[in-house]
C-alpha cells in the first residue's frame, strides 16, 4: 500500500508545513459524467478544513476518493508524505483515516460499545480468544467508556444499550468518538449536523473543536455556513468537479462564500495567506 | 445566509441543560418493552411454560410426565436443528426455503452413496455433510455476490435440489431394515438413552442423541452468536447491511458463511432425519421449510433481521410441539392445531414490531 515516493511540493501559503493528507490530480468519471476533474486537495496538520460546495459539485466523491470509498481513475493521493492507495474504506482506516459518514454507518439494533469495535472486535488473550474466538467485553466496554468520557458524552449511563435507543446528537455523538478514538491521522465528517436540532449541532461543534484541540486535523463537509465559519481554520470551495479556491473564514463573509461556490463571483487567488 | 441566526447565540450561551442525557422509563410497560428489547427470547419462553402448564392442568399427567415431555423433545429434534440453520439466515435478512431440500438432498446422498456405491459409512457421511455445505455455500454466493433476493434465491434452488434429489435417488427408498443391518451410523442420532426409567426400561426420560445435538448445536450458535466477532457481524448485517459494510464488516463473506453454515446445518438434519424416519426416502422432509420458518418466527427472530435470540427458535419449536401434542392428548381435531399456531405466528410478529418501537 505504502511506497517511497516523495510527496510534491506543497501549496506556497502554508510554507513550512508538509500537508498531512494531499491529492493531486484527482479525475474520476461515472460514464459521461466528470464528478472529479483534476482535483488538487491539502489538509494541514492540526487544522479543520471545510469542505463547501453545491450539490453535484464532486464533495462527495473528493471525500470518498482520499478515504478509500471511490479509487479515483487518475492522480495520487499521500499520506504523511507517503503515495497511498486505498482500495477499501477498510484500508484507509488502517492507515489512520476515519470516516464519520453522514448515516453514521452504526447497528441500530447492536449497543454502543459493540458499535464502536464493529469490524476491529477485540478477543481476549490465551485460550479463550485464540481457539474459541470470545470477545473481550470488559475491554471493549471500558475503553468506550473512556473515550466517551474524554468528549465529555459520559452522561450515557449504559454502554450496552443499544444505538436506536439514543437521540441522533447522542448517535452522533458516539459516532464521532468512535472515529476519534481509532482515527490516529484523519477525521472526516460528512454533514455531520445535517440531521440535528440547534441544541444537538451546538454539542456536535463542541465534540469537533474537542477532538481538533488533541491535534489529529479534521475534514469537516457541511452545507451550514454558520458552522463552517465557526470552526473551519480554512475553506476549500469546491466547484465542477474540482477546487475554486481555499479561503480563510476570517477575510470573508458567508455570501462571499456561498458567490464562489455557486460560480456567482471568482475569487482572487486560489490560495490566501494567513 | 446572514450570519449566525440569533437563536444559535442563545443556545450557545445557555448551555445548562445537557444534551446526551439518558434517563430509565419507569412504566411498567416501557419497562417490560425494554426486557424484552433486550432480551428478545423472553416472550417464547413464557408462551411456553404457560402452554405447558395449559395443557398439565387440561390433560394431567398424561402429558405433564418426563416420558411425555421428552417425546415432544424427540418429535420436534428435525424442526429444531432446521430452525437453527433458519435463524442465522433470518438474522442477516434473508430467508432460507431450500433447507428441508439440502436436508433430504443430504441423507438421500449418504444413504446412496454407501447403498449404491459402497462406500464406507463414515465417509459416505462427510460426503452428505460436505454436500449441504456447498448447496448453502451456492446459496451464499448468489445472494452476497450476484446480490440476488434471498427469496428468490432459495425458491429456486429449492425446486432444483428437490428435482435432483428426485432424479438422482431415481425415487428409491432404502428400508430401514437394510440400514440396521448393514450402516447402523446412519441412524446414530436415533439412538436413545433413558434418565429414571424403572428395572423393566419403562417411564423417565428418554434423550435422543439427536435431541442432544439439537440443543449443543443451539447452545454453541448461540455462543458464537453472542460471543465472536463473526456473530456480531451476523446481526450488524441484517441489521444494515450498508452501515456495516462501511464499519469494516466483510458483509460478503458473513452471508457466505451465513448460506454455508446453514447448508452445514441441514446436512446434519439429513442425517437426523434418517435416524427419525428409519429409511432413506427422497420423499420425506417436505414440511420441514414452513415449520422452521414458523418456529423462527414463534421465537421472536425479526423476519427484517438482526434482531432476535437463537433460543427463541428453540422455544418457538417447542411451543408447536407441546400444542401439535398436547392436542392430540386432547383428542381434538389436529387441524385445531394449526388455527393456534397461525395465530401464534400473527401475534409473534406484532410483538416483535412492538419491541422495535423501543427505538422511538
Amino acid at each position: 500500500m505504502l511506497t517511497e515516493t516523495q510527496s510534491p511540493v506543497q501549496d506556497p501559503t502554508m510554507a513550512g508545513q508538509q500537508p498531512l493528507l494531499l491529492g493531486r490530480g484527482l479525475t474520476k468519471r461515472y460514464g459521461k459524467v466528470v464528478a472529479l476533474d483534476n482535483c488538487d486537495f491539502d489538509l494541514y496538520p492540526g487544522e479543520i478544513l471545510a469542505v463547501i460546495g453545491d450539490n453535484g459539485a464532486g464533495k462527495s466523491t473528493l471525500i470518498k476518493a482520499v478515504s478509500g470509498a471511490v479509487i479515483p481513475d487518475e492522480g495520487d493521493v499521500f499520506l504523511d508524505g507517503q503515495k497511498v492507495s486505498f482500495r477499501s474504506p477498510t484500508e484507509a482506516r488502517q492507515a489512520g483515516i476515519e470516516t464519520v459518514y453522514q448515516t453514521l454507518a452504526m447497528s441500530p439494533a447492536l449497543s454502543i460499545a459493540d458499535n464502536m469495535f464493529m469490524g476491529r472486535e477485540l478477543r481476549r488473550p490465551g485460550v479463550m480468544g485464540e481457539w474459541l474466538r470470545m470477545l473481550d467485553r470488559p475491554r471493549m466496554e471500558k475503553f468506550a467508556r473512556e473515550k466517551l468520557t474524554e468528549l465529555g458524552l459520559m452522561t450515557i449511563q449504559n454502554i450496552n444499550q443499544s444505538v436506536e435507543t439514543l437521540s441522533g446528537g447522542q448517535r452522533q455523538g458516539v459516532a464521532v468518538a468512535r472515529a476519534a478514538a481509532f482515527g490516529s491521522k484523519v477525521i472526516i465528517l460528512d454533514e455531520p449536523t445535517a440531521a440535528l436540532g440547534v441544541k444537538e449541532s451546538r454539542r456536535v461543534l463542541e465534540l469537533i473543536l474537542d477532538v481538533k484541540s488533541r491535534g489529529i486535523p479534521i475534514i469537516l463537509i457541511s452545507h451550514n455556513m454558520p458552522h463552517v465559519f465557526e470552526v473551519a481554520d480554512r475553506i476549500h470551495v469546491h466547484r465542477l468537479g474540482r477546487r475554486l479556491c481555499v479561503i480563510r473564514p476570517q477575510n470573508h463573509t458567508m455570501s462571499d462564500a456561498v458567490a464562489y461556490m455557486t460560480g456567482a463571483r471568482v475569487p482572487d487567488t486560489e490560495f490566501e495567506t494567513a | 445566509m446572514s450570519g449566525t441566526d440569533n437563536f444559535e447565540a442563545v443556545v450557545k450561551e445557555r448551555r445548562t441543560e445537557a444534551v446526551a442525557e439518558f434517563h430509565e422509563d419507569k412504566t411498567l410497560i416501557r419497562r417490560f418493552q425494554n426486557a424484552l428489547h433486550a432480551a428478545p427470547s423472553l416472550v417464547p419462553l413464557i408462551v411456553l411454560l404457560v402452554s405447558v402448564l395449559l395443557f398439565a392442568g387440561l390433560v394431567g399427567s398424561r402429558f405433564f410426565s418426563a416420558g411425555t415431555l421428552t417425546l415432544i423433545l424427540q418429535q420436534v429434534q428435525l424442526v429444531g436443528i432446521v430452525a437453527a440453520a433458519q435463524t442465522l439466515v433470518i438474522l442477516t435478512a434473508g430467508i432460507d426455503l431450500s433447507v428441508g431440500a439440502i436436508a433430504v438432498l443430504s441423507s438421500v446422498i449418504m444413504g446412496q452413496f454407501a447403498f449404491r456405491y459402497g462406500i464406507p459409512v463414515p465417509l459416505s457421511i462427510l460426503c452428505g455433510l460436505g454436500a449441504g455445505t456447498i448447496l448453502g455455500m451456492i446459496n451464499g454466493w448468489l445472494v452476497a455476490v450476484m446480490k440476488l433476493p434471498p427469496f428468490i434465491v432459495t425458491l429456486g434452488t429449492w425446486q432444483i435440489i428437490l428435482a435432483t434429489n428426485f432424479l438422482y435417488s431415481a425415487n428409491e427408498t432404502i428400508r430401514a431394515q437394510d440400514i440396521e443391518a448393514n450402516a447402523p451410523a446412519l441412524q446414530f442420532f436415533a439412538q436413545t438413552f433413558k434418565i429414571g426409567a424403572d428395572e423393566n426400561g419403562r417411564g423417565g426420560a428418554t434423550f435422543t442423541y439427536g435431541v442432544i445435538f439439537m440443543i449443543l448445536l443451539i447452545a454453541v450458535l448461540s455462543y458464537a452468536l453472542r460471543s465472536t466477532a463473526w456473530g456480531r457481524h451476523v446481526y450488524a448485517t441484517g441489521d444494515d447491511p450498508d452501515a456495516a459494510q462501511l464499519s469494516g464488516v466483510n458483509v460478503r463473506a458473513t452471508l457466505i458463511s451465513v448460506y454455508a453454515l446453514s447448508g452445514l446445518i441441514c446436512a446434519f438434519a439429513g442425517w437426523a432425519l434418517i435416524g427419525r424416519i428409519g429409511s432413506v426416502s427422497p420423499t420425506s422432509g417436505a414440511e420441514l421449510n414452513i415449520q422452521s420458518i414458523t418456529a423462527v418466527v414463534i421465537g421472536g427472530i425479526s423476519l427484517f433481521g438482526g434482531r432476535g435470540s437463537i433460543w427463541g427458535a428453540l422455544f418457538g419449536a417447542l411451543i408447536v410441539g407441546v400444542f401439535s401434542l398436547g392436542l392430540r392428548l386432547l383428542g381434538v381435531d389436529p387441524q385445531w392445531t394449526f388455527f393456534f399456531i397461525g395465530l401464534l405466528i400473527i401475534v409473534a410478529v406484532a410483538v416483535d414490531q412492538w419491541i422495535r418501537k423501543v427505538a422511538a
